[in-house]
């Protein structure tokens, strides 16, 4: 039954999920771009803003971007440079500091979430399931910390890269090789992996939208035509540089 | 050359009566909708006040328009591309709701339900966000309506700048005109420069600045960009909106609603032709008060047969090129120079242009102590200080305005000389370098303003360059999101927000 659990929670879940992040999102972008948005409370509050989101994204995202690295980077190109100890160390730390930035930004936001009247009412219940999920997330990420720091020889740590890497690889590794590991770990991968589930049903859907292109925009101003098209494509407004 | 066309708006505000009437129809029209409830496309302030929302001239605080760097070249003043993306997760540069006013409705359902009450029952605010109880309202968009409110706060008003403003506080001294507000539908919009989604844009055919709704991602940038704050932030659709110049009557050849609605009759629309190969050049203009020539610099003459050529190579059909002969903002803002820019300093170079207006005549010129300048009154002796309209239109250069008011006093002058003494005194308009049949044409399109006169506005060619037969079945105007608002249809990405999940309060 143990077995069982962990094979549906570990292997077939994470590719659900998956799918539901991947599909769901193609189809909200293609079908529903006028829902597709940051959802931005700051107009109707200013307070807790400030701080609060920028702590909780520039949080987030170095949490990410860590996360991505330190679990999908196959073993033989990270040992050229360091030990599995070290990279382990310098995961507990630099994610540490992170997460403790993003905890303080996002208790904020919870805060100014459930508690502004204004923003309350105006909030959709995935607004504030989001922060929710995402608040108690990062608690069990900040969580699993001590336990990692019990075990300094980043054992548990090459299971979960392991893991991870045979996920996205396509060559899922038994269920059975996560039992071992401490409560904490475990629900965070589950909460984790339900995070990609309600993706494309929430505002996080923002996080595509990046708007890093704009940095590389020609000019500044934006003109668009509907003249000298080629008649086949008339009718579709074309987004062309005025300068 | 690259010539392109744009439909331009005047106000004439010597006969604005700040009746609101453009404000009423146009929200009736485009903002009565949940998230709009506190935007007003078009509103109409009293001068001299801070204005909605408060204090939006004050750059320093806002950080609207353009900046113009020690290397020549011009940035967005909340900054460049990397700033703006840095400030992404919290502008600091952004009002709040409560800069502009917090959205209410009043319990008129109290009125009739009221049990018998020993006082009379009255319909007490409530607000449209949260539906709670307003005990107080702060601000509107015509807070200080007729001067409203206490001098020591009007006063703030940034077109003070340079006046020993203390004795317009004096009963005596005080002065006051409207300033309807709109979308300045720029050459060079600083909201489109700052939206890092590139959903803001300017169409070609009819330079009308537009925000793709389907594109917007909610960055909210553009409401810090724009000085004149005329973009607002949906709060219920997460997405800014911002006027339209009423695109589909103007495409069909009508008058904004707004302009259509006017009762004094203050509006005019026509066709101008400008060089969108320099609008960089004149926007980066050192002098700001330099500024303003050097957007009539590239505004182009229709009746030149270079600029004929170049325009129809460049696409521009024969009736919008007629329509540009005929172009009564061409006439008022280029042929009497009349009508101005509205602060030209913030280098967005606005095509919303007003004439200003004159004022009654200070007491102390009536009594003889100043200047009658050979039948006219000094300009300098108006009520309203010159340099007051100086800093609102023309970036505190007061011969521009001077020239234009001298100009409407000697077609009063003529016109009462020719109406009333039955004589045609062609010195009068030599004197401010017009000639009589100028004149004439200036009480025609400005005094008389018969609608064909008012409102010159050509049809859009759609059938060059859209297939009718694609667009049948089509919903026409939409808020993005094809023929249905998110929020109405039930869909998986959608969501109740607890305000709407319970009864409605009734809106405003």
């Amino acid at each position: 039954m143990r077995d069982m659990i962990f094979q549906v929670l570990f292997v077939w879940y994470p590719y659900f999920c998956l799918t539901a992040f991947l599909f769901g999102s193609l189809i909200r972008f293609d079908r529903e771009q006028y829902s597709w948005k940051a959802s931005s409370s700051q107009f109707l509050r200013k307070r807790q803003m400030r701080w609060g989101s920028n702590l909780f994204h520039v949080g987030i995202l170095f949490l990410f971007f860590g996360h991505a690295a330190g679990l999908l980077t196959p073993k033989f190109i990270y040992t050229l440079f360091l030990t599995v100890e070290q990279k382990q160390l310098i995961a507990i730390v630099a994610g540490g500091i992170a997460g403790s930035l993003c905890f303080v930004g996002l208790s904020l936001l919870l805060h100014r979430r459930l508690f502004d009247p204004r923003i309350r009412q105006t909030s959709t219940t995935m607004d504030i399931a989001v922060l929710a999920i995402l608040w108690v997330q990062l608690c069990l990420g900040l969580l699993t910390l001590p336990f990692s720091l019990s075990h300094a020889d980043g054992s548990v740590m090459l299971i979960l890269a392991h893991w991870a890497q045979g996920i996205v690889t396509l060559q899922p590794v038994d269920g059975a090789t996560l039992q071992g590991l401490a409560w904490p770990y475990l629900l965070h991968l589950v909460l984790g992996m339900t995070i990609f589930l309600i993706f494309p049903f929430s505002r996080l859907v923002h996080v595509w939208s990046a708007p890093v292109w704009y940095l590389g925009r020609r000019g500044f101003q934006l003109v668009r035509t509907r003249r000298a098209l080629a008649p086949r494509t008339a009718g579709r407004s074309s987004t062309q540089p005025a300068e | 050359m690259k010539i392109r066309a744009q439909i331009g708006m005047v106000l004439n505000l010597d006969k604005c009566i700040g009746c609101h009437t453009c404000s009423v129809t146009c929200k009736n029209v485009w903002t009565n909708r949940e998230g709009m409830e506190y935007a007003w496309f078009n509103n109409v302030e009293t001068k001299p006040g801070i204005g909605y929302p408060k204090d939006w001239e004050n750059q320093d605080k806002w950080k609207g328009g353009w900046r113009r760097k020690s290397n020549g070249k011009i940035e967005p003043r909340i900054g460049g591309k990397w700033r703006i993306l840095a400030n992404i997760f919290a502008n600091p540069d952004m009002p709040e709701i409560d800069d502009y006013y917090e959205p209410f409705t009043f319990d008129y359902e109290h009125l009739q339900k009221a049990p018998e009450l020993e006082a009379f029952p009255t319909a007490r605010p409530r607000s449209l966000i949260t539906g709670e109880r307003m005990e107080k309202i702060e601000w509107g968009p015509n807070w200080e309506e007729i001067l409203g409110g206490e001098f020591a706060k009007r006063s703030k008003d940034a077109n003070f700048e340079g006046i020993q403003k203390e004795m317009y506080g004096q009963f005596e001294n005080t002065f006051m005109m409207y300033l309807p507000r709109l979308c300045e539908h720029c050459l060079n919009p600083t909201c489109a420069a700052a939206c890092p989604s590139g959903a803001i844009y300017k169409r070609e055919e009819d330079g009308i600045v537009l925000i793709d709704q389907d594109k917007c991602r909610g960055w909210r940038m553009c409401v810090s960009a724009c000085p004149y704050k005329k973009i607002y932030f949906n709060w219920s659709s997460g997405k800014s909106e911002k006027c339209i110049f009423c695109y589909p009557r103007i495409e069909a050849g009508q008058p904004t609603v707004c302009s259509e609605t006017c009762v004094g009759r203050i509006r005019y629309l026509g066709v101008m032709l400008f060089d969108a190969d320099r609008i960089q050049e004149a926007a980066s203009t050192p002098s700001e008060q330099n500024l303003y020539e050097a957007q009539m610099d590239i505004f182009l003459d229709p009746n030149d047969p270079a600029v004929i050529a170049q325009a129809r190579a460049d696409g521009i059909s024969e009736n919008w090129l007629e329509a540009a002969r005929q172009s009564p903002i061409w006439k008022m803002a280029m042929e009497w120079k009349v009508a101005f820019p509205l602060h030209p300093e913030y280098r967005t170079l606005p095509m919303v242009w007003y004439v200003p207006p004159l004022s009654p005549i200070t007491a102390a010129a009536e009594a003889g102590k100043m200047g009658i300048d050979g039948g006219m009154p000094d300009v300098k002796s108006l009520r309203i200080p010159l340099k007051y309209l100086a800093n609102l239109l023309t970036a505190g250069d007061e011969a521009p305005i001077a020239r234009g008011l001298e100009r409407m006093l000697a077609m009063r002058a003529y016109m009462r000389a020719k109406t009333v003494d039955g004589v045609i005194d062609e010195a009068i308009a030599r004197r401010v370098g017009l000639t009589a049949a100028q004149i004439e044409a200036m009480y025609h399109v400005m005094a008389i303003a018969n609608y064909e006169d008012r409102f010159v506005i050509p049809t859009t060619h759609r059938e060059v360059s859209e297939d009718a037969y694609e667009l049948r079945g089509s919903c026409g105007f939409s808020f993005g999101d094809g023929c249905l608002p998110s929020d109405t249809s039930v869909n998986l990405f959608g969501g109740v927000k607890a305000k709407n999940d319970k009864p409605k309060l009734g809106a405003l």
